[in-house]
């Protein structure tokens, strides 16, 4: 399959869309429209603008346009010690923000040449887990609100609270924990936090199935997200779209299983989900079992905790040894990666190139958009899932 | 580690027996020696039974294309010439790197503010000569590089290739747009942030700066307003250093 391929209901959509113009165009002389979505607008979740091209009912061209929260990240990277940076890239995206933390601290981990002790690995992959299950929950709950199902939301954030309770009470943040350190973490577990999370576990299995009769079952959510937005496995490889996006095209491809990570996935039970289908639907359906798998590595790495310190032994030693390390993770939205050069210098990294998932995810809206109609366009961003700040960082 | 002198031969011939409480000083030494001796050139490297034969297949289809590649920390590098840009990436995408993880850029001019500052700030002797410009791993001979991350998803590897930028005042590459769409967007980045002049770019214009913005930021010599204005707070660190002699001990004490 070459990359110039579309699929059957694209070009069918495509044709049926060309026909039905000619007709409107012969028949009222309509003209085409330039439409500004954002970058104030609540589907946009933060402040994205698309300008979208619209003839009559139906998308000619969209191009998204980011950099409204641009921050600047990468050099102010460059300013900073190492042990500093984790503040910042807390920020990027900001409902999993334990999750950017990690291959940050990994990077710098390897150009330390230190590594951290397996308890403290095996606390980062449970919050982790957690940070994915707040940010995937508010997926779920929000991607039914984007197409008029109001009541998931509020399921949502009320489940995704007790998540972040346990988040806040092991690091002290609510959504900027800035829990990790170069060879370790800050703190061990409060008493009592694993059982108390193995109990919101249970709680966001039962989310889950709540969501999957809600919405999964629900006839007008299929017919408005089933075939809609449909990216081939081609063209998702050639964007570097990652993470669900990825998986719900049939790519078979999850850091924490394909790579040689330290954490500690590789010593619990689970299973990568993929769907053949490419939609809206699939992507939906990919981040609920996602969820899922999430809760089992948590239940199983909380049994097999083990004990011992949370914090190696640093060297007293101020400069970084010369080096590149590039480090990436499955972080909730997709593959987040840092490529941190090192000069050998004392004051931090001398270059940091940030990966988020998002700016590759939301690089596809031009290709995906053009010939859908103005409702789906809102399905399609939402399904896309993208978080500003990861985009823009 | 506290046999280690028994096992190596090399400190027990070096120094006599009887400096008992000075023999736990080349303990952490010990192991580092007797390994880098008979490979010199890379001491701590193992052989990758997956990356080696594949990166010695590129290297040979390459040819001369390539300057430089390493094998190291599981990873793969590789550093072709500006000329062979695109056809490496075409090459590597028809060979099973399918997969575009993003494209950048780096700038190798040593940077004045995260070196000499903190050197001013920590030490006495604040050194009055800017460090000479070295490349990172598989080396460079411009300021300017650019590269790029691909993976192959079915093999579960990926490679890293960069690639010399010659011109300092305008530094040109081909674009690989029409090899990975998905590179649209990162080298529209690479223009505005590096300054880097893509031939063949459908269209190179601001992604993230307004259409009025002067200058490269994330170049070296691109001066960030606000540390110009005030130092970084946290710089100066004021908790004592440890010293040189205070590490050593508790590092010996560690290992013993």
């Amino acid at each position: 399959m070459s990359a110039n391929t579309i699929t059957e209901h694209q070009q069918q959509a495509y044709i049926a869309g060309q026909a039905a113009d000619a007709r409107i165009r012969f028949e009222l002389e309509t003209e085409g429209m330039t439409l500004n979505i954002g970058p104030q607008h609540p589907a946009t979740h933060g402040t994205l603008r698309i300008v979208v091209r619209l003839d009559g009912e139906q998308v000619v061209w969209a191009d998204p346009i980011p950099g409204y929260m641009h921050r600047g990240y990468e050099k102010l990277c460059e300013v900073r010690k190492y042990q500093q940076v984790t503040t910042l890239v807390n920020r990027i995206d900001w409902l999993g923000s334990f999750c950017n933390e990690v291959p940050f601290i990994l990077a710098a981990e390897q150009l330390y040449e230190v590594e951290a002790p397996p308890r403290a690995q095996w606390i980062r992959t449970i919050l982790f887990e957690l940070g994915r299950i707040a940010n995937v929950t508010l997926f779920l709950g929000d991607m039914g609100v984007q197409l008029g199902a109001i009541t998931p939301v509020f399921y949502a954030f009320r489940d995704r609270e007790y998540v972040l309770n346990l988040i806040e009470s092991a690091t002290g943040g609510r959504f900027h924990p800035n829990y990790d350190r170069v060879g370790g973490l800050k703190d061990d577990l409060p008493k009592g936090w694993v059982d108390e999370c193995k109990q919101a576990m249970q709680g966001i299995r039962d989310f889950c199935d709540e969501m999957e009769t809600l919405l999964l079952g629900n006839e007008i959510f299929a017919t408005r997200c089933r075939g809609i937005g449909v990216i081939p496995r081609q063209i998702a490889l050639d964007y570097g779209l990652s993470g669900a996006n990825a998986r719900a095209s049939g790519i078979d491809w999850d850091l924490r299983r394909d790579a040689d990570s330290p954490l500690a996935w590789k010593h619990a039970d689970w299973k990568v989900w993929t769907h053949p289908d490419g939609d809206s639907f699939a992507r939906y359906w990919v981040r609920l079992q996602e969820t899922r798998e999430a809760t089992k590595i948590v239940e199983q790495l909380l049994d097999s905790l083990p004990a011992g310190p949370v914090m190696a032994k640093m060297p007293a030693r101020l400069r970084v040894p010369k080096g590149e390390a590039w480090i990436s993770t499955e972080n909730p939205l997709g593959e987040m990666g840092y490529y941190v050069v090192s000069d050998g210098g004392p004051s931090g990294p001398f270059r940091c190139k940030i990966r988020t998932p998002s700016f590759n995810n939301i690089s596809i809206a031009p290709w995906l958009l053009k010939g859908v109609y103005v409702p789906d366009v809102i399905t399609i961003l939402a399904s896309l899932y993208f978080i500003l700040g990861d985009i823009d960082r | 580690m506290s046999d280690t002198p028994e096992t190596d031969p090399a400190p027990d011939a070096a120094e006599p027996a009887p400096e008992a409480p000075e023999a736990t000083e080349p303990a952490p030494e010990a192991p580092e020696a007797a390994e880098s001796e008979p490979e010199a050139p890379e001491p701590e490297r193992t052989p990758d039974p997956v990356r080696d034969p594949l990166m010695a297949k590129i290297t040979g289809d390459l040819g001369d294309a390539v300057l430089g590649q390493e094998v190291v920390k599981g990873d793969m590098w590789l550093r072709v010439a500006n000329p062979a840009w695109r056809r490496t990436i075409q090459y590597l995408k028809d060979h099973g790197f399918d997969y575009f993880c993003f494209l950048s850029g780096i700038d190798w001019l040593p940077s004045q503010e995260s070196v000499t500052r903190y050197e001013q700030v920590y030490t006495d002797d604040a050194p009055a000569d800017p460090p000479a410009r070295e490349s990172g791993i598989t080396g460079g001979d411009s300021r300017f590089q650019v590269f790029v991350r691909l993976y192959d998803v079915d093999r579960k590897v990926g490679i890293t290739v960069k690639a010399d930028l010659d011109d300092d005042e305008q530094p040109t590459v081909e674009s690989v747009v029409a090899v990975f769409r998905g590179a649209e967007w990162h080298e529209r980045e690479a223009w505005e942030m590096f300054g880097f002049e893509f031939t063949g770019h459908p269209g190179l214009r601001h992604l993230y700066l307004p259409k009025e913005f002067e200058g490269f930021p994330l170049r070296k010599d691109f001066p960030l307003l606000a540390r110009a204005v005030k130092p970084w707070p946290g710089l100066v660190d004021k908790e004592p250093v440890p010293g040189e002699g205070e590490d050593e001990e508790e590092e010996a004490a560690a290992t013993t």
